[in-house]
């Protein structure tokens, strides 16, 4: 379900804290207003693995979610799925997963396997998605029981195995997953899932596998555009979340001279004031549900951000207010769903 | 060469080993806590740390335990990834090493080294890794590549992955890189990478490794750090350094250069009686009827539910030739039928119970340090001068209050003792175990 009032979120990209000063910068993030901390895992240089330094930011946080890119195509989607419920858990129910597809033949390359290109991309994430929502599920919300009369910790029945097995037309190499998972259920139940529009629709993931898309375009004139575009193409049901680079006038420095050459990203870039910027971003949130936020310098810009911009974003009312000890389903205004088990499957080895 | 003759340090520390699985955690009691919550991880961690514990210690869940065809229900269950909550504690803490245990048959060396090194750089160099292998096609049905090694091969596969990680680790020529690239081609998998992450602070992940066989042991006199040993008890324990020692020595690493930390369980009071009596409501709740039942199940392979807990072991047979490995922890291939006569046997000598004989196999008489406070911190005195062990890694068998005795009154003994830290040495684990710094070695190959 997306999100129907007016206020949005705004989520905001925390690569440029690196290991060293991530607690500093997830607290500035979270006391700025933002909504969302996401981290960013594209193989470079320097890089730590994104799931841990989210899941370091857990627990010196209370109310920003924390979202961290695991690639679905190199990793093992067992090990995926218990990794990001685990985050859950440290993170008190703020978590999601940005799943992304690696598209380098070097990550291939890496663990030993096959380069996977083209269609096989959303097949493998739609794969790996599949697994992750099965295993969460594959515990009910009460399989502990504790029960001392009868010596039981668990409840069998309510424990199913996922049986996953890849669909007949899967381009990558087979495989099946068993389950059931070897954490109990994640404490939203289900973690939001989101994912690249560009990796989502038909032949592609499938729009229900995912809860937010994130929605690119080469400037900020044409992201309105997109956005519409996808919520044509994939429907009312997702939360669409834009994309935007920002380069602000910082420190007595124009924005303009602080604009460095960087390869592309694809995405819409903002360069000029933090007025100019609150004034973008009230019309981004009336076409999107939220937006993420990749600063040039993420100290530089993390700071012009809390001290003018989300300041005149919430005068305006076109922020949500956080949810305190929310979760980030909460957030994104979606239910905690019940397990796929629940009711209609027996349980696991019946 | 002096090098070659072991020097007790004279001192023990400690490690916390959050088991999360089977029966040696109790979960019966009023003070039993959540063993997902993170609050249960923050209580322990803090108080391990507070009490200057060298680390903390999480096993790895690759596929849920069974019983007879259905996922066990008994014992605590359901954990969550080691690394993920390692990350998450370190945000928590300042000191006390972090311990991974990961698998070295379903995860990928690039993957694997990648993630610890991230772990050691998050924490500021407190990261380790504790290497195990499996070789089960049932744990394999998790993964893509399923059930592929075979049982002879997995040393030799645990260590050309354990190779091919530290020369990951060693990749970058400085701390700002470059880094160079690694190549491997073995026999289960290739590896092509150029690393992305520099040294830590501690230079790489320290490794802890258990394998108790020859081979594993020789394994870990080649590769390891710390050894998480199963020889706990004094005699056995003085064997091991023994001949851990002189594997060391032999694979010309130095007598020191392999600590020894035994696996082990601490059940302490102010009195020697009130320590056995509350040992014993400690066996009666870790292993109840319906366990002592079930343990005998797994070896019978069919259900004995009719057969009265506090009566005598079952007079029928087994019907599965071979116990199997196949239900997650702890069992190992052996003739059922013969170890069926053998147990009877045994319990009708001594005079047990089915619960009272399933008692004495799982609880770890050998790994269980009983006694007063004051008993105890001399016993382990005696361990440190004479080197038996560096330490001992405690299983707590109660989440998340097991560590708050050992930390208020059995390690003020010990440092009155002169045989425990009373201050962290340095903020990385290896400093804190005093490891030395491994040196980087040459490659010719280079991008």
């Amino acid at each position: 379900m997306s999100i129907t009032d007016k206020a949005g979120f705004l989520a905001i990209e925390l690569d440029g804290a690196g290991y060293e000063h991530l607690a500093n910068a997830v607290l500035a993030a979270e006391s700025a207003g933002f909504h969302v901390a996401t981290f960013k895992d594209a193989p470079e240089a320097g890089r730590a693995n994104a799931l841990q330094r989210a899941a370091f930011a857990g627990p010196v946080t209370r109310t920003i979610a924390v979202v961290p890119e695991v690639d679905t195509v190199y990793t093992e989607p067992f090990h995926i799925s218990t990794q990001l419920a685990s985050l859950d858990y440290v993170s008190g129910g703020r978590a999601g997963w940005i799943a992304t597809a690696d598209e380098s033949p070097e990550a291939a390359a890496a663990v030993g396997r096959s380069f996977v290109e083209g269609d096989a991309l959303a097949q493998e994430a739609a794969a790996s998605i599949e697994v992750g929502r099965r295993l969460w599920d594959s515990w009910e919300d009460d399989a502990v029981i504790r029960d001392v009369a009868t010596g039981r910790y668990l409840d069998v029945d309510k424990l199913h195995y996922a049986d996953f097995e890849t669909p007949a037309d899967f381009a990558g190499t087979p495989y099946s997953v068993k389950g059931p998972s070897i954490i109990p259920r994640p404490l939203q139940g289900q973690l939001p899932v989101l994912a690249a529009a560009s990796l989502v629709g038909e032949r592609r993931v499938p729009v229900e596998a995912v809860d937010a898309v994130l929605v690119s375009a080469p400037t900020p004139e044409l992201l309105t555009a997109e956005i519409r575009d996808v919520r044509a193409r994939l429907g009312s049901s997702v939360t669409v979340v834009a994309e935007l680079d920002v380069v602000l006038d910082s420190r007595g420095q124009a924005a303009e001279a602080r604009v460095v050459a960087s390869p592309e990203s694809g995405r819409a870039r903002y360069v000029g004031t933090a007025a100019g910027l609150a004034d973008l971003l009230d019309h981004l949130l009336a076409e999107a549900d939220g937006v993420r936020l990749h600063p040039a310098a993420l100290e530089v810009e993390l700071e012009e951000l809390a001290r003018l911009v989300l300041p005149e974003l919430r005068r305006r009312g076109s922020l949500r207010a956080p949810i305190q000890d929310g979760t980030f389903r909460d957030l994104l205004g979606l239910k905690r769903p019940e397990s796929r088990y629940a009711t209609t499957a027996p349980g696991a080895g019946k | 060469m002096t090098r070659d003759i072991f020097q007790p340090s004279g001192q023990i520390q400690f490690g916390i080993f959050f088991q999360g699985v089977n029966s040696g955690t109790v979960w019966k009691a009023a003070e039993s806590g959540s063993q997902t919550d993170f609050e249960s991880f923050r209580h322990i961690v803090q108080t391990a740390e507070r009490g200057k514990f060298a680390a903390f210690f999480l096993g790895e869940g690759l596929r849920l335990r069974e019983h007879l065809g259905r996922p066990h229900a008994l014992d605590v269950a359901g954990r969550p990834d080691a690394q993920t909550m390692l990350a998450a504690l370190a945000s928590v803490t300042k000191n006390i090493g972090l311990v991974a245990t990961q698998n070295t048959t379903y995860n990928d060396p690039a993957d694997l080294a990648h993630r610890l090194s991230s772990l050691d750089l998050i924490s500021g160099g407190r990261a380790a890794w504790n290497v195990v292998t499996t070789d089960n096609a049932w744990t394999g049905a998790n993964f893509r590549r399923g059930g592929y090694l075979d049982h002879a091969d997995r040393y030799k596969h645990a260590e050309a992955f354990v190779e091919t990680a530290k020369r990951i680790w060693d990749s970058w020529e400085t701390a700002a890189g470059p880094a160079r690239r690694v190549l491997h081609e073995g026999q289960h998998y290739t590896v092509d990478v150029t690393p992305r992450l520099p040294r830590s602070a501690q230079y790489r992940p320290v490794l802890f490794q258990a394998g108790d066989s020859p081979e594993g042991r020789d394994f870990a006199a080649r590769q390891a750090d710390v050894i998480f040993s199963a020889h706990p008890k004094f005699d056995d324990a003085v064997e091991f350094r023994r001949d851990i020692v002189s594997r060391s020595v032999a694979a010309g690493r130095g007598a020191n250069a392999v600590q020894i930390m035994p696996a082990s369980e601490f059940i302490l009071a102010a009195t020697e009686q009130e320590a056995q009596e509350k040992k014993a409501w400690v066996r009666s709740l870790q292993i109840g009827p319906q366990q002592a039942v079930a343990y005998l199940e797994q070896f019978w392979g069919r259900e004995l539910s009719s057969y009265d807990p506090d009566g005598p072991l079952p007079d029928i047979d087994p019907v599965v030739e071979e116990t199997s490995e196949t239900r997650g922890s702890g069992f190992h291939g052996a003739k059922a039928r013969q170890l069926a006569d053998q147990w009877r046997a045994e319990a009708k000598d001594k005079g047990l119970s089915i619960r009272q004989f399933v008692t004495s196999k799982t609880a770890r008489i050998d790994a269980t340090f009983t006694g007063s406070y004051t008993a105890v911190a001399d016993h382990l005195a005696e361990y440190a001068r004479v080197g038996a062990v560096d330490g001992f890694n405690i299983s707590p068998w109660l989440i998340p209050t097991g560590l708050d005795d050992i930390v208020n009154h059995l390690v003020p003994e010990l440092q009155e003792r002169g045989v425990y830290p009373t201050e962290y040495r340095g903020t990385t684990l290896r400093e804190n175990l005093g490891l030395e710094t491994p040196v980087r070695s040459e490659e010719s190959v280079r991008v």
